[in-house]
C-alpha cells in the first residue's frame, strides 16, 4: 500500500491547479479544431459539386455530398493513375534503398574501423548543413545534359543522396551491444552475415522510423520534381496537384476531389503507424 | 622489446601485394559497406555542391556561355530588376520572424498544457496535432488558397457574418504575405509539440517534488524547472523552424503562383525563378549560396545565443 503511494507520488511531474485544467482543456480542444480544420475543408469541398462550392453561403457540413467530382477527376484528368504509381514507384525506390544502404554504412560508421572513418563521416556530416536548394542548379543542368527530363530516376538518384538517414542509423547502431556480432563472427558467421543476421534485426525501431520519415517526405516531395518532371505522365501526385490548379482554375470542386485523394494514404499510413511517426520525430531529433 | 622489433621486421618483409591483400582483408568489408552510400553522395550532393560555389562566379547559360565573372553573379542578383531578391530576402526574414516566434511560443504553450494530462490523452492530442503534417505542403496550400478565396472563400465568410467587407486576401500586394503568415500560424507546430513533450517527459520527478516541497506553485515550477531543463530541446526546435521558414517555397508558389508584385517574393521563389524563367544559371547558384550563408549565420547565432546556459 505504502509502496503505491510513493510510486504514485514519484509520477507527479508538471502539473496544474483544478481551475487552470478547464481553461487548458478549452485551449486544447479549440487548438485541435484549428489544426484540423482545413482538413475538413479540403474533404468537404471534395464532396461538394462544383456549383455548390461557389455559393454566398458556403455549406459547412456535407449536404449535398457526391462523388460527382471524382468522376469527373478521373474523366479529366486521365494522368491521375499515373501520378499515384510515379509517385509510388519514386518513393519506394528512395525508401528501399535508404533502409538497406543507410543501415549498411551507419553499421560501419558506428562499429568498424578503417583509414578514412572519420574524414568521410565529417564530410558527410558537414553537408548537412547546406540547404538542398544549393544543389539545385547543378543537378538540373546535369539532368538537362543528359536528357532526364522526365525520368523517374532524375527524381530518385538525387534522392538517394540524402546522408540523413547514415546519421540517423549510426547514432542508433553506436547504442547496439558489440558482443553478439563478436559472438557471431567466433560462430563463423562472414562480415555480411553478421550484417544480414545480428545488425539489421537489432537496428528495427530505427529503421522503421527512417522509413516512415524517408517515405513521408519524398511522397510530399515538390519543387526538384516539379522542375525535372514536365511531361502530364511523368508528374508525382503533388506535382499534378498543383497543375490541377492552374488546368481547371475555378473548377474547385474537381481540383480538391484531385487533392482529397492525393492525401488519403499518407492519413492513413499515419493513422496506421501513428505511434511510430512520433518515435521517429523524436529520434530524428537526437542530433547534436 | 626484441619481440616488437621482431614483427616489425616481418611486416617489413611482407611483399606489396600481400600487404595489400592484408589490407583488404581487415578492411575490405568496411570498404564495401560505405562504398554504395558515399557513391551517390559523391556524385549527388558533394560533386553538385561543390559546382554550385563554381557556377556561382561563372558566366554559366543553357547554350554557350562560360567563363570566370568574379562577383558578378553576386551584384547582379541583388541589382538586376530593381533588387527583388533583397526584397525576397527581407520578406523571408520577415517571415521566418514572425512564424518561428509564433510557433515555439504556441508549441510551448500547448506541451505544457497536455503534459499533466494522461498518456492516453497525450498521445490523442500529439496524434491530431501532428496529422495535417504528414499531408503535402502543396494539398494543404490548395486548401488555404481556397479559404483565402475572395468571393467564395471560408474567411471572407467568416467576416461577412459580423459585416466586414471582403478582405482581398490574397491578391492585396499589402496583405498577401500577412495572409501566408496567417496560414503558417494557425497550421500548429506539431514536430516542436512531439518534441516538447518528449523533452518534458524525461524531466525527472524529482525536482518537481523537491520544488513542491519547498512550497512552489505550478507556474513557479513550469518556469524554474521545465523551461530550463528543456533549453537544449528549445534550441533545437528554434533552428528547425528557422531553417524550414528560410526555405519556404511551395506554400508561396501554390498560394500565389505568379506572386503579387515583389510582396510575396521569397527566396527560394526567387531562386526558381532565375533558373527556370530567366536561365541564369550563374545567377541563380549565387542566390543559393547567399541562402546558404544566410542560414547558417543564423543558426550559429541562435546556437551561440541559446547555448550559452544549456548546462544543468
Amino acid at each position: 500500500m505504502a509502496v503505491r503511494t510513493i510510486s504514485r507520488a514519484g509520477r507527479v511531474g508538471l502539473s496544474w491547479p483544478k481551475s487552470g485544467l478547464v481553461l487548458a482543456w478549452t485551449a486544447l480542444i479549440i487548438t485541435t479544431i484549428i489544426s484540423l480544420f482545413p482538413m475538413y475543408w479540403l474533404y468537404l469541398t471534395a464532396f461538394t459539386p462544383t456549383q455548390d462550392t461557389i455559393k454566398a453561403t458556403p455549406d459547412l457540413l456535407p449536404v449535398n455530398a457526391s462523388l460527382d467530382n471524382f468522376s469527373r477527376l478521373f474523366q479529366q484528368a486521365r494522368d491521375y493513375w499515373g501520378w499515384a504509381a510515379n509517385s509510388l514507384l519514386i518513393t519506394l525506390a528512395i525508401t528501399l534503398f535508404h533502409i538497406f544502404f543507410d543501415t549498411l554504412s551507419g553499421y560501419a560508421f558506428a562499429k568498424k574501423r578503417f583509414p578514412g572513418r572519420t574524414i568521410f563521416f565529417w564530410l558527410i556530416l558537414s553537408t548537412l548543413m547546406i540547404p538542398p536548394q544549393v544543389t539545385l542548379v547543378p543537378l538540373y543542368i546535369v539532368v538537362q545534359n543528359l536528357n532526364l527530363s522526365n525520368s523517374l530516376w532524375a527524381v530518385i538518384l538525387p534522392g538517394w543522396a540524402n546522408v540523413f538517414g547514415i546519421f540517423l542509423m549510426r547514432q542508433y547502431i553506436q547504442t547496439l551491444p558489440t558482443e553478439l556480432e563478436e559472438a557471431a563472427r567466433i560462430d563463423g558467421c562472414s562480415e555480411p552475415g553478421v550484417f544480414w543476421r545480428i545488425i539489421l534485426p537489432l537496428a528495427q525501431p530505427a529503421i522503421g522510423a527512417l522509413a516512415i520519415f524517408t517515405f513521408v517526405r519524398y511522397w510530399n516531395d515538390f519543387l526538384w520534381p516539379s522542375m525535372v518532371l514536365i511531361k502530364s505522365s511523368s508528374y508525382t501526385l503533388p506535382v499534378g496537384v498543383a497543375s490541377l490548379q492552374s488546368e481547371f482554375s475555378t473548377d474547385f470542386g474537381l481540383i480538391f476531389s484531385g487533392a482529397a485523394l492525393a492525401a488519403l494514404p499518407m492519413i492513413v499510413f499515419f493513422l496506421l503507424f501513428q505511434r511510430f511517426f512520433l518515435e521517429g520525430v523524436r529520434m530524428g531529433a537526437v542530433k547534436g | 622489446m626484441a619481440d616488437v622489433a621482431l614483427k616489425k621486421v616481418k611486416v617489413s618483409r611482407q611483399s606489396p601485394t600481400q600487404r595489400l591483400s592484408g589490407f583488404f582483408k581487415k578492411y575490405g568489408w568496411s570498404y564495401v559497406f560505405v562504398l554504395p552510400s558515399l557513391l551517390v553522395f559523391a556524385i549527388f550532393t558533394l560533386f553538385p555542391v561543390l559546382w554550385a560555389f563554381v557556377i556561382s562566379f561563372q558566366d554559366f547559360r543553357p547554350r554557350g556561355g562560360g567563363g570566370w565573372v568574379g562577383f558578378k553573379n553576386y551584384t547582379d542578383a541583388f541589382t538586376t530588376q530593381d533588387g527583388v531578391f533583397v526584397q525576397a530576402i527581407k520578406n523571408t526574414v520577415f517571415y521566418t520572424l514572425v512564424t518561428v516566434t509564433a510557433n515555439i511560443f504556441i508549441a510551448l504553450t500547448i506541451s505544457s498544457l497536455i503534459q499533466p494530462l494522461s498518456k492516453y490523452v497525450k498521445t490523442f492530442f500529439r496524434a491530431a496535432f501532428y496529422l495535417p503534417a504528414v499531408v503535402s505542403a502543396v494539398i494543404i496550400a490548395v486548401t488555404w488558397r481556397w479559404m483565402f478565396n475572395t468571393q467564395w472563400g471560408f474567411f471572407n465568410y467568416l467576416l461577412g457574418l459580423v459585416g466586414a467587407g471582403p478582405v482581398r486576401w490574397l491578391s492585396d500586394p499589402d496583405i498577401a504575405l500577412n495572409s501566408i503568415i496567417l496560414s503558417t500560424i494557425l497550421t500548429v507546430p506539431a514536430t516542436g509539440i512531439v518534441l516538447f513533450t518528449a523533452a518534458m517527459d524525461s524531466v525527472p520527478t524529482d525536482y518537481y517534488e523537491a520544488a513542491a516541497l519547498e512550497g512552489a506553485g505550478a507556474v513557479r515550477k513550469w518556469w524554474s524547472i521545465t523551461l530550463p531543463l528543456i533549453k537544449s530541446t528549445t534550441l533545437y526546435v528554434v533552428i528547425f523552424y528557422t531553417i524550414a521558414s528560410f526555405e519556404i517555397f511551395e506554400k508561396v508558389y501554390v498560394m500565389v503562383p505568379s506572386g503579387v508584385g515583389d510582396s510575396t517574393q521569397t527566396i527560394v521563389t526567387q531562386i526558381y525563378q532565375t533558373v527556370f524563367q530567366q536561365f541564369r544559371y550563374g545567377v541563380a547558384s549565387a542566390q543559393a549560396i547567399v541562402l546558404f550563408l544566410l542560414v547558417a549565420s543564423v543558426s550559429v547565432l541562435q546556437f551561440r545565443f541559446l547555448k550559452s546556459d544549456v548546462e544543468y
